[in-house]
């Protein structure tokens, strides 16, 4: 499990405006470049003093990739992140206030408690 | 020394902003209903006159990242800008900046570290809607120097809510033992039951009304030892995934002491969670 880094991922494309629409537009190439480019960033130190182990699992980098909420959640990533990256990018596509999300919340109603955990 | 004139614990709605200001066919039919409590709420920080704001909240991972996450943090620093981009582009907003208390701060840090409570500090930090929402609510001039206080209710592994209780109890001791004119006020905010992200999101009510119904009760009352007794963080789930922010209510409770009932006591029944509002006045209310 790296939720670490999933969640890395979440907190680092959210408070980037234009990271939030290129991974609206484009998962699979942003999730890519992400990996590859900035996983092993530490924030707040110099690039060349970077990490060398983090690497998402497959489950999670497909669920990135699909823009799967629902699969984050199960995964444990954090879903305070979750949530606020999706409002940025998929509220707009349902003009009714709310509507996503509930729609978001309905789609995690098989889930119950208690719910995966989401310690890091 | 310094005088602590009002103790005041509320929820943070980052949707009352845009609600209080939405005009036409934008404002919620709830609004008038929401502005005229919040109205009375600010009048009970404006009667007690402060001169410095000890507010206490939690950072939703802007500044402070999994990297390197404190429990407990005060802030030290002679400005703090505050609100953050994604809470302009969600909730509508504004950017603050708000004097800082330096000598305030380093009393409390001084403190703290010689009670028992290994605090990290920070000199330069950016405030979000924990802090900034109760200023928009209680005191929108924005005009009064702050200490922010951060407490981890966010990312796991968290501190027992007893700690959040004494936590409070060592703030007020401490505010009780600067050597200043100054009156002061500690505000902190939390939440009831609350789920974000989760299957309970969103309903007409917050996701657990008995809870809330009980946690307004031990605020109200100051019932430390009622509350302590059923809250765990195991127990914090049960009522919505996000409900571990109520340890912040617990440590406001702390401030202000067992068996203490508050002043004012007001809430309001919303869509996702409920609104509390509460006041205590330690010296009794102001004339």
């Amino acid at each position: 499990m790296s939720k670490y880094l999933v969640n890395k991922f979440l907190y680092t494309v959210d408070r980037d405006p234009e990271l939030v629409e290129r991974y609206r537009t484009d998962p699979a190439g942003t999730v890519g470049w992400w990996e590859k480019t900035q996983a092993n960033r530490i924030l707040n130190v110099p690039e060349a003093e970077a990490s060398t182990w983090l690497a998402f699992e497959e489950a999670e980098r497909a669920a990135l990739v699909a823009h799967d909420h629902v699969a984050l959640f199960e995964l444990g990533a954090h879903p305070f992140l979750t949530l606020t990256l999706f409002i940025a990018m998929f509220e707009r596509d349902h003009p009714e206030p709310l509507s996503y999300q509930k729609a978001y919340g309905q789609a995690l109603a098989h889930l119950s408690l208690p719910y995966p955990d989401i310690a890091t | 020394m310094a005088q602590v004139v009002a103790i005041i614990a509320s929820t943070h709605h980052p949707f009352y902003y845009r609600a209080s200001t939405a005009v036409g066919d934008e404002r919620p039919p709830f609004a008038d209903e929401w502005v005229a409590k919040i109205e009375r709420f600010r009048e009970t920080l404006t009667r007690a006159r402060p001169d410095v704001l000890v507010m206490v909240g939690s950072d939703h991972f802007h500044q402070l990242w999994l990297d390197n996450m404190p429990q407990f943090l005060v802030g030290k620093a002679p400005v703090y800008d505050a609100n953050w981009y994604n809470e302009e582009r969600e909730f509508g907003l504004p950017r603050l900046r708000l004097e800082g208390h330096e000598e305030l701060s380093s009393h409390i840090l001084r403190g703290g570290l010689d009670s028992g409570f290994d605090l990290a500090f920070s000199n330069e930090l950016r405030i979000d809607h924990s802090i900034t929402c109760p200023i928009i609510t209680l005191r929108p001039e924005a005009d009064l120097p702050i200490v922010p206080i951060y407490t981890n209710i966010f990312a796991p592994p968290l501190p027992q809510p007893k700690r959040f209780v004494e936590l409070g109890r060592t703030i007020r001791e401490l505010v009780e033992a600067w050597p200043s004119d100054q009156r002061v006020a500690i505000i902190g905010t939390g939440h009831l039951s609350l789920e974000l992200g989760g299957p309970r999101q969103f309903g007409p009510h917050g996701p657990d009304p008995d809870f809330d119904r009980r946690a307004v009760e031990w605020i109200a009352n100051g019932d430390l030892e009622g509350c302590l007794g059923e809250v765990t963080l195991d127990s914090l789930h049960l009522p919505g995934n996000a409900t571990h922010g109520f340890m912040d209510f617990m440590l406001m409770m702390g401030v202000a002491g067992q068996g203490v009932r508050a002043d004012h006591v007001d809430s309001l029944d919303l869509f996702h969670t409920m609104e509390a509002y509460f006041t205590w006045y330690p010296e009794g209310a102001p004339a």
